[in-house]
């Protein structure tokens, strides 16, 4: 490293400490009372130093201090890569999956209910994975499908008394439905406009939802929502039962996500998932080639809504209860926030997504104040070291660079 | 090669098109026999790839009436016309950069259904441009601007065109790969018996591989000649030929 590269960095370091002084002191300084300069000092001063000395570390790090310990901790990673790489990957898929069906034997009730609202997450992801990964439409209300969804298993099930696994496939289809009606006149527009146009859909479905009262109850929300039912081997013979524990509902999440992400899975590798890709890659290229571009994204976008249905009627069946504040614009941040954290168009890449933005801030419960702060932290690190994501879509098809 | 009887594959009547208010082509007529290289030669800005994309129903014209294969295509959606022979390469090439070259020449296919005849006609393309057979699985947006050309090329090709547009297929590339795109259109031509229309502003190289060719001027068919008699006429000299 040469020295004016370095007298930069610290230069840069300086700038962003006077920001941060800016920043801070008007938020801690300035009371009622009185101006105080003390306290925002002191956290100023413990952040500067505690950033200063990360910085020289890191620049020590650059200059090769450090290679006597990075280096066979390198060769030590790489290794291992090479030996996971080895094991196929059909292996670790069993795995993983073996991990997921024996998880709720072997943990707590609480551990049941975060790793539902994981799955739960994870069905949403991937289905806006479908619509922003793949199609290249940034959707910013999807979670108005996850309502929609939730609504009609609610009202179906209040009213007509019907099984959730009729109800099921009914939700995804209205999803569906409302996938092509709003996405028929906003499908038209192109980038910024159509984030806007799908945000204000979006927030129309959950006001329609809380004002509609004769249907849907407002703001009050629909109670009384029956689980699903199953038939169960009871006391010698086959017995309908309705599922109520957690432990069950995990296993009900656990095949609708395993469902979902095959058909995810087969998307991608279809021609259709191509096309897609064609589109989002350039839209008229794609037309010269005899590509239909509005109803292949009222394809994209309706299973999406499909995905975000399906998982919305189980919302509804786990909760027994729904209303508007489900489904508020944070959700759908939050879904999109797993997607583009995770690797936009990448199946594992959501997962880890979802476990990461719904898990861990379980896990860190005690620092609840700060999220916020933290995710934002976490998404300007990302930005900056893995842009593409925590585990980046691998473009379909085996490369020849991969092959080797 | 072009028979008194035949019928044309392409036949432009006073055909304008705009982009908002600015009028990019004011009124264009031309023909197009089916066998023929047929090129459309002029300046930046003679409305020239506006023709192409009035053809392909990509920009909707404002008057007149454009027929292939003796039916009106005007109105029709762009993503139709593939199916019916017509496939445009457009300018700039527009490859998708992301898929691999394999699935960037499947997407050219994508309407059809005879996967027999597409893998024919893969193994066509391959044939032609055999750098695109070593280089299939790598990304397109990897290849360089002569493989993406191909590519291009190749693509518009795996939709078995009767008729192919090809917007300035030289650009930007070096005379070498220029040669072996023309020495390819060519063939597509003479071989495969596709008819070529051919936008360019390298009008000397355009003109040499063409039959027949118009002059564009703001919009506006100013000439229509044999290519042979185009080249040796003094003012196209002077003009579009550099002399």
């Amino acid at each position: 490293m040469t020295i004016p590269a370095s007298r930069k960095l610290w230069l840069g370091f300086a700038v962003a400490m006077l920001w941060l002084y800016v920043l801070l002191w008007p938020l801690l300084g300035i009371k009622p009372e009185g101006l105080e300069f003390a306290a925002s000092t002191a956290i100023w001063a413990k952040v500067a130093v505690v950033s200063a000395i990360l910085l020289a570390l890191w620049q020590l790090k650059g200059r090769g201090v450090f290679d006597f310990a990075s280096r066979p901790a390198q060769a030590l990673s790489q290794a291992l890569g090479k030996a996971t790489g080895r094991v196929a990957t059909w292996i670790w898929l069993v795995l993983v999956f073996a991990g997921a069906v024996v998880f709720p034997l072997v943990t707590e009730r609480y551990a049941h209910d975060v790793a539902i609202s994981v799955l739960v997450y994870i069905c949403l992801g991937l289905g806006l994975n479908v619509v922003v990964g793949m199609a290249g439409l940034l959707d910013l209300g999807y979670i108005a499908f996850y309502g929609v969804g939730a609504y009609t298993y609610a009202l179906l099930s209040v009213h007509f008394g019907l099984s959730f696994w009729l109800c099921l496939p009914i939700a995804g289809a209205f999803s569906a439905c409302a996938g092509c009606i709003i996405g028929y006149p906003t499908l038209r527009m192109r980038g910024d406009y159509l984030a806007i146009v799908t945000l204000g859909f979006g927030e129309i479905v959950r006001i329609v939802l809380n004002n509609w009262m004769s249907l849907t109850h407002g703001p009050n929300g629909i109670l009384g929502i029956k689980p699903p039912g199953a038939y169960w081997w009871q006391d010698g013979h086959i017995e309908h039962i309705w599922l109520g524990s957690l432990e069950q509902f995990y296993y009900v999440i656990l095949g609708l996500a395993v469902c979902t992400i095959v058909a995810v899975h087969r998307l991608n590798h279809s021609r259709i998932g191509r096309a897609f890709e064609a589109v989002r890659e350039d839209q008229t290229a794609a037309e010269l080639m005899g590509v239909n571009t509005l109803g292949i994204k009222l394809l994209a976008y309706s299973l999406g809504a499909i995905f975000g249905g399906l998982a919305g009627a189980f919302f509804a069946a786990r909760m027994r209860f729904v209303s508007p504040e489900s489904f508020t614009f944070i959700e759908s941040a939050m879904v999109l926030a797993m997607v583009v954290l995770g690797g936009m168009g990448s199946i594992p890449g959501v997962i880890l997504g979802a476990l990461a933005l719904i898990a861990l801030p379980e896990i860190f419960r005690g620092f609840e104040l700060y999220r916020m702060f933290v995710f934002g932290g976490v998404m300007a690190m990302m930005m900056l070291f893995r842009p593409k994501g925590l585990w980046p879509a691998k473009r379909m098809g085996v490369r020849s660079e991969e092959r080797d | 090669m072009r028979g008194p009887t035949l019928e044309p594959i392409l036949e432009l009547k006073n055909v304008s098109a705009a982009y908002g208010r600015i009028k990019a082509i004011k009124g264009i007529s031309l023909t197009v026999y089916p066998g023929e290289v047929v090129s459309i030669i002029g300046a930046n800005g003679a409305g020239k790839s506006t023709t192409l994309m009035a053809i392909s129903g990509v920009l909707p014209i404002t008057g007149g009436e454009i027929s292939y294969d003796g039916v009106r295509i005007d109105g029709t959606a762009a993503d139709l016309l593939p199916a019916r022979g017509l496939c445009q390469v457009p300018e700039g090439r527009r490859i998708f950069p992301r898929l691999t070259v394999e699935e960037n020449l499947d997407m050219g296919a994508f309407f059809r259904k005879d996967k027999a005849g597409i893998l024919h006609d893969l193994n066509r393309v391959f044939q032609l441009f055999p750098i695109l057979q070593e280089r299939r699985r790598q990304q397109g947006g990897t290849l360089s601007g002569g493989e993406q050309q191909m590519l291009a090329m190749g693509r518009a090709l795996m939709s078995r065109p009767r008729l192919l547009l090809l917007d300035e297929p030289s650009l930007g590339l070096a005379p070498l790969i220029v040669q072996q795109i023309f020495r390819i259109i060519r063939e597509i031509n003479e071989t495969d018996g596709v008819t070529v229309v051919l936008v360019e502003q390298n009008a000397n190289l355009a003109l040499q591989a063409s039959t027949r060719g118009y002059v564009l001027e703001t919009g506006n068919v100013i000439m229509e000649d044999e290519a042979g008699a185009l080249l040796a006429n003094p003012d196209i000299r002077k003009a579009y030929l550099g002399e």
